[in-house]
């Protein structure tokens, strides 16, 4: 900025020559605030979404910036919602955000005092080995003499924070494997 | 749910969180609506600004009571008292909405001959057995309806007791699509007259529940209760309607199924179910809760509803099919649904002639539920354990049992955003610090894998109304973190790698699985492609419509014939956002609903049986004579050509059985029911008892105290306080508040969250305070036989001491959200639960009994020792040697 | 031009924006306390949106309000009071009804009594002051009057001086502990800029938080009293909707179903510099004119809700 234009855009000065002559408004407005803009106006990408937390469905809009969330709010567009969230709802951008957020695979092993690291393909690989593992040793034909085909070795619990689509697949992979004790909150 | 499936023939919200701006009156019991829902009650607010009466009937004044226009205050775990004596009101003061019963409900049909009420049998119906604390429920059918294997009955004896496994199957969940099947048409007399018609036998059944009795019971005064009968009565007809709202304080109880039941009733009997402004509002309280039923992560059922089959009863396909399709309404097609999935999970493997591998399903011998299943783990039986996005050892009842099961485990995949409590239970229990555990000691393998966030991956939940909506991915996952899509997906090509040429027939099905699933531009398996599969094929691999393009000769495939549609025309549906301001106040073009995009169920029941609407302000879809076709603001949930008029042939089944005046068309009669003659294990109407820990008797059926069809989970560590114990005097209850989720894992994580409520605290009257010298913000210890836990105390008029009768109740408020772990911290109150099930659903009363004493709790091995000292004077029953 | 008292029907005209057709109108919230269910959106969405700390987690006993009062790292706090129905509206002149934030009296008469218990709830924010102390005190100029009429802290230009703080009739504004600087409601300032909705209002579930422009605000409060009066709520009034108050009126008005003193806000706030006029004249004596008003005025910003409250029966 030139010397002059900097004078010029002191605060006493636009006071003394502008309407603002008692530099409580227009004459005080910082350079920041002069250009301050919403930061979500940048955004790379604006995707919808709905929120995590319970099962009114509110709509929210996810801001991106350089592949990361800027904001996430409600979406206006909404039948049900109508761009409104619960607090919950608009803590979202700090629950994928979180700094406390495991981004690790941590591993415990039998008898273990503590936390390990391990490869994330290791540990798949490792659970699809006890899988079937455990499948097999608690294999059942019968019981009572009628077929069951079955195994009561492997449980499982999650899913109504899950998508459809991730329940179809969790459901069809362990009925195919015969488990059935396959449960969710819906339970609880 | 049941209580809804087997009342209206589906077991979802009958209408949706929009529509109830249009009622005239709404009532919020069991739910807590503007703290745990606060979008979705902007409707009710809206409700409110246009004259509505808000009624909330709960154990406290919380945020929805202080917006309602009156609040009553209830003992925790008496809804069917207070319920039942509306129904008895609007039964005896001719308040219903006749011609709407007469027509649309089973009202008029007779009950056969043998069927005993619990007038009769002193709070027992019919067809009890004592030894295995079950009902058949042959005794309650129809009568001359020839004896469809349904519901409970479709167990057959076992070794053991004829009834052994009869309540345990759980077979009632299947009514959440199709309600249970009858296999004829009952006899009915219209004028209502019959004495074994079901309106005289309801009549008769609820003639008890009188406002004294509500005072006795519910600790509710006659005045207020007038109030609500007034209210609800005066609003409800062809000029107005009524809606009621429910949540987990219905359905977290031992009677569970029979509370939303007794609802049913009541707005069957008002006609309010199908209309706008009307129906039940099942408010469900996790993003997908409802479509992790409708494509259930659930023991018994597979997706839509289908259920599991059961090992003694269904040996092939045909024995399924007849077992569980009434032959009439749209549940008469069950067997082209079941071998629709068949084909989408098998595929090519899959043909008419192996019976499209029916025979690779696993099948159930009895209650497999979540608690059983940890009973299961603590006896060594299970030992291989999945924790997907639960929290268990905080969320579910009885954190102590969670914990001794994952410790016996051999490996346990826990897949969160956080280092959750059941991920570190080995590390930092509480068992770990009374010494009932040893980190050292547990030799459970514990893999802790990261999970994607909401806007990690793509994907549809299911909310509360059954609308489908689509997320799209926003952002990478950080670090391992991957979504349950990719994990599953990944774990199943590995597990069928490793099997790959393996002759063993227990592998085929594993081997012989449809999983190929293309990756989108992202890298990630497509949701879309596998939402699509849901959705179905026809022969030409084109996305199908409607579930009634489903066939059973192998031609089509399909994931979940009740979400069929919502890929039609090959676009994902549930992607669809048109503003609202673009659409009418039914908004169908956002999102996706099942079934078929009906926006409020049984809305054919919105017109008189000549199709007309019942009123211009109450018009929503009528018949158009000369189009030939019903019509309205929504897509009709009928036969879209059937005329009011139409009755079907002699003989007729599936749906052209269903005459022009069914609107329930996934009951096998069209009609509502008011009395469930199959499909609940605890008694076609519903009934007060007491929840399994109680400090007071059972007025209603002196002698006949608790749920006699309850089913226990007996194992040491679920001993339960006797009822009407001097030990345990106090009611307690757990429930949510606005500022946290469940079990804490996606909100205690959280700064904003965590400052907004910081520390767990029980609330309880200035009486009780007065009566244990509990101080404001000092600490209390609580109680039960399980174990004890500390909090702060808030001492508030908006718990009331409750009169009954002669004597005052108090009550315990605990919300349960937090746990040792997150940002803020604290004992877990589920540690208090004791587990006693619903025995339709398995589900556990969130009330029971207890002490609670200021100070705080004892550390380390006293606190065991303290909590023995309590069941040793409560004389509390080893629940192992109690059989 | 350059009001410092009494009715002043643009604000913005009056700090510099030009006639009323050049600036835009003046945009504010009307907080209709009747519907809100005190879910805390707006405390949540303002941090998530502005990006403010968190402010430390303490259970502090007053019902279900653990952030207590507004402040710097606080700019939309939810009042939670509980009162016995039985208790008459109008208190005694001993009590002029403070809210009951902490225990009942476990041995008053009133506690557990059968006539119920009423829970009100209020999101409270910065009143955008038509006549604000804050900036009329603010010797570096941070705290300014935007072009649509709200009043906004400058935090590049903050040094941290504390005057404002003592000058708000209300006790909003206060300096940021490890930050130094003062932080309050900016009524979104960079939302509005494009056309945005304030994030408070945007989230708020049940619209008790409306932001729009002032003028329309107003008689849709007018209209909202009527209806309530119409429906027999006789306790409904208005706060800080009256251009004549002692503060020419607020930005972000209420409102409410009981005395303000209830909530915890003035009964009749009055805009610190009233009697400062004559002193204001030149625009260099500002600093001497807020050091002189700083030790007429009260000590701590903490103080004047505090003091106001003894006057008024004490606050717990």
């Amino acid at each position: 900025m030139a010397p002059v234009k900097a004078f010029l855009g002191w605060p006493l000065v636009r006071q003394v020559m502008g309407a603002d002559r008692l530099g409580r408004g227009h004459a005080a407005m910082s350079e920041r605030s002069r250009g301050l803009a919403p930061r979500t106006t940048d955004a790379d990408e604006v995707v919808d979404s709905i929120c995590p937390y319970c099962a009114v469905g509110c709509a929210q809009k996810v801001f991106v910036k350089d592949g990361a969330v800027t904001q996430i709010e409600g979406s206006p567009a909404s039948p049900i919602s109508r761009g409104r969230l619960c607090p919950k709802g608009s803590a979202s951008k700090q629950l994928v955000t979180s700094p406390t957020r495991v981004t690790k695979v941590r591993y415990r092993r039998p008898f273990g005092t503590d936390w390990e690291d391990l490869e994330l393909d290791t540990a798949i690989d490792m659970i699809a080995d006890r899988v079937i593992k455990t499948r097999k040793q608690f294999w059942e034909w019968e019981a009572d003499g009628k077929r069951t085909r079955r195994t009561l070795g492997i449980a499982s619990l999650g899913g109504a924070t899950l998508d459809n689509e991730e329940n179809y697949l969790m459901k069809k992979l362990y009925t195919a494997m015969g488990a059935i004790q396959i449960e969710n909150q819906a339970r609880i | 749910m049941p209580g809804l499936g087997t009342s209206f023939g589906r077991g979802g919200a009958t209408t949706n969180l929009m529509d109830l701006q249009n009622s005239d009156c709404i009532v919020i019991q069991g739910s807590n609506m503007a703290e745990a829902h606060p979008v979705g009650f902007q409707w009710v607010v809206e409700a409110t600004r246009r004259g509505a009466t808000v009624i909330h009937v709960d154990p406290r004044f919380t945020r929805t009571s202080a917006l309602a226009d009156v609040h009553v205050p209830i003992r925790a775990g008496s809804d069917i008292a207070f319920l039942g004596a509306l129904v008895n009101h609007v039964l005896s003061n001719d308040l219903d909405f006749r011609e709407y019963v007469v027509a649309y409900t089973n009202a008029a049909a007779i009950i056969g001959e043998e069927f005993r009420d619990t007038e009769d049998l002193a709070g027992l119906f019919s067809g009890y057995d004592a030894e295995s604390g079950s009902y058949d429920p042959e005794s309650w059918q129809y009568v001359n309806a020839p004896q469809a294997p349904a519901a409970g009955q479709r167990d057959p004896a076992q070794p053991g007791g004829p009834h052994e496994e009869r309540h345990r199957a759980a077979r009632s969940e299947t009514a959440g699509s199709g309600g249970p099947a009858v296999s004829a048409k009952p006899e009915r007399d219209e004028t209502l007259q019959h004495p074994r018609c079901v309106f005289q036998i309801l009549k008769r059944h609820f003639a008890r529940y009188t406002p004294e009795m509500v005072e006795q019971v519910c600790g509710v005064a006659p005045e207020q209760f007038a109030k609500v009968a007034d209210a609800l009565t005066s609003n409800s007809g062809r000029e107005r309607t009524s809606a009621f709202c429910y949540a987990v304080g219905w359905t977290h109880h031992s009677v569970g199924v029979q509370k939303i039941r007794t609802a049913s009733i009541l707005q069957t009997l008002l006609g309010n179910i199908g209309r706008p402004g009307g129906g039940i509002m099942a408010l469900r309280g996790h993003a997908s809760i409802q479509g992790s039923t409708d494509i259930p992560t659930l023991f018994n059922i597979l997706p839509g509803y289908l259920p599991m089959p059961h090992a003694h009863e269904h040996e092939n396909l045909d024995d399924y099919v007849a077992g569980d399709a009434g032959s009439t309404g749209f549940w008469g097609n069950m067997r082209d649904y079941a071998v629709s999935l068949l084909k989408s999970y098998w595929g090519d493997a899959a043909t008419a002639d192996n019976d499209f591998c029916f025979d690779y399903l696993p099948r159930l011998t009895g209650n497999h539920g979540t608690y059983e299943t940890v009973k299961g783990q603590i006896e060594g039986r299970c030992k291989g354990y999945f924790v997907v996005g639960e929290n268990p050892t905080v969320g579910s009842g009885n954190g102590k049992m969670q914990r001794l099961g994952m410790a016996n485990l051999d490996w346990l995949v826990v897949r969160d955003m956080q280092l959750i409590e059941s991920a570190t239970f080995w590390k930092d229990g509480p068992e770990i610090e009374t010494g009932e555990l040893a980190t050292a000691e547990i030799g459970t393998e514990v893999f802790f894998l990261p999970a994607a966030s909401h806007v990690e991956k793509a994907g549809s939940f299911t909310q509360t109304q059954r609308m489908l909506q689509w997320r799209d991915k926003a952002v990478e996952p950080p670090g391992d973190c991957q979504s349950e899509l990719d994990f599953y997906h990944e774990l199943g090509v590995r597990i069928r790698r490793k099997l790959a040429g393996s002759a063993d027939e227990m592998d085929r099905p594993l081997l012989d699985l449809v999983w190929d699933y293309p990756r989108d531009e992202h890298g990630d398996v497509d949701g879309q492609a596998v939402l699509r599969e849901i959705n179905g094929t026809g022969p030409d691999g084109a996305a199908l419509s409607s579930y009634t393009e489903l066939k059973s000769d192998g031609s089509t495939a399909c994931g979940c014939w009740i979400y069929c549609g919502v890929y039609a025309d090959e676009v994902n549906q549930a992607r669809r956002r048109k503003p609202h301001w673009e659409q009418d106040q039914v908004a169908a073009e956002w999102g996706w609903v099942w079934p078929a995009n009906r926006r409020i169920l049984y809305n054919r029941a919105s017109a008189a049986p000549d199709g007309t609407p019942w009123s211009e302000r109450k018009k929503y879809v009528w018949w158009d004579p000369e189009a030939g076709s019903w019509t309205g603001a929504d897509v009709p949930d009928f036969i879209a050509d059937r005329p009011p008029d139409h009755v079907p042939e002699d003989g007729a089944t599936g749906p052209d059985a269903l005459g022009g005046q069914d609107p329930f068309i996934m009951q096998t009669d069209g009609k509502a029911w008011l009395y469930v003659p199959v499909g609940l294990a605890d008694g076609p109407m519903p009934t007060h008892y007491e929840p399994a820990e109680s400090p007071v008797p059972n007025p209603l059926y002196p002698g006949q105290q608790g749920n006699p069809a309850i089913e226990n989970i007996k194992t040491a560590s679920n001993p339960m306080n006797p009822s009407l114990s001097e030990v345990f005097p106090f009611v307690f209850t757990s429930y949510r508040l606005t500022e946290h989720h469940t079990a804490g894992g996606m909100s205690r994580t959280l700064p904003y969250l965590s400052e907004l409520q910081p520390e767990p605290f029980c609330e309880v009257s200035p009486g009780l305070a007065r009566e244990r010298g509990l101080e404001h913000l000092g600490w209390a210890t609580i109680v039960t036989a399980r174990t004890a836990i500390e909090a702060r105390v808030l001492v508030t008029d908006r718990l009331r001491s409750l009169r009954l009768g002669d004597r005052t109740i108090e009550q315990v408020g605990l919300p349960y959200h937090w746990g040792p772990n997150g940002i803020v911290r604290g004992d877990a109150p589920n540690d208090l639960v004791g587990l006693a099930l619903d025995p339709n659903v398995h589900i556990q009363d969130k009330v029971g009994t207890c002490d609670i004493r200021p100070g705080r709790r004892p550390r380390g091995p006293a606190l065991t020792a303290y909590v023995a000292d309590y069941r040793r004077r409560a004389g509390v029953v080893d629940p192992e040697e109690d059989s | 031009m350059g009001s410092l008292w009494g009715r002043l029907d643009d604000v913005q005209t009056d700090a510099g924006y030009g006639s009323p057709d050049e600036h835009p109108p003046r945009m504010g919230f009307f907080t209709d306390t009747s519907v809100c269910i005190g879910c805390k959106a707006c405390e949540v969405a303002c941090k998530e949106w502005n990006e403010v700390p968190d402010d430390g987690y303490l259970l502090t006993g007053m019902s279900y309000d653990n952030t207590q009062e507004l402040g710097a790292s606080t700019w939309r706090h939810v009042a939670f009071v509980e009162k016995p129905l039985d208790v008459p509206v109008e208190a005694p002149p001993a009590d002029l009804g403070m809210p009951s934030m902490g225990p009942p009296d476990p041995q008053g008469a009133e506690s557990g009594g059968e006539g119920g218990v009423r829970w009100l709830m209020s999101s409270d924010v910065c009143k955008h002051c038509t006549h604000a102390a804050c900036l009329d005190v603010c010797p570096t100029g941070s705290l300014f009057r935007t072009e649509y009429g709200t009043v906004v802290v400058q935090p590049d230009i903050c040094n941290g001086c504390g005057y404002c703080v003592p000058a708000c009739p209300y006790g909003v504004i206060d300096l940021r502990e490890g930050d130094g600087r003062a932080f309050k409601c900016t009524l979104c300032y960079d939302r509005l800029k494009e056309g945005q909705t304030p994030a408070c209002a945007q989230a708020c579930p049940t619209e008790s938080i409306q932001y729009g422009e002032l003028s329309e605000l107003r008689e849709r409060a007018d209209r909202r009293l009527t209806e309530l009066h119409d429906q027999g709520v006789d306790v409904a009034r208005l706060y800080g909707r009256d251009p004549d108050d002692g503060v020419g009126g607020d930005g972000a008005f209420f409102l409410l179903l009981d005395e303000p003193e209830v909530y915890g806000l003035p009964p009749d706030p009055i805009v610190t510099t009233r009697d400062l006029g004559s002193l204001w004249r030149h625009v260099g004596a500002a600093a001497a004119t807020v050091a002189g008003l700083g030790v007429a005025s009260f000590a701590s910003r903490r103080l004047v809700p505090r003091l106001l409250g003894t006057a008024l029966g004490g606050r717990r």
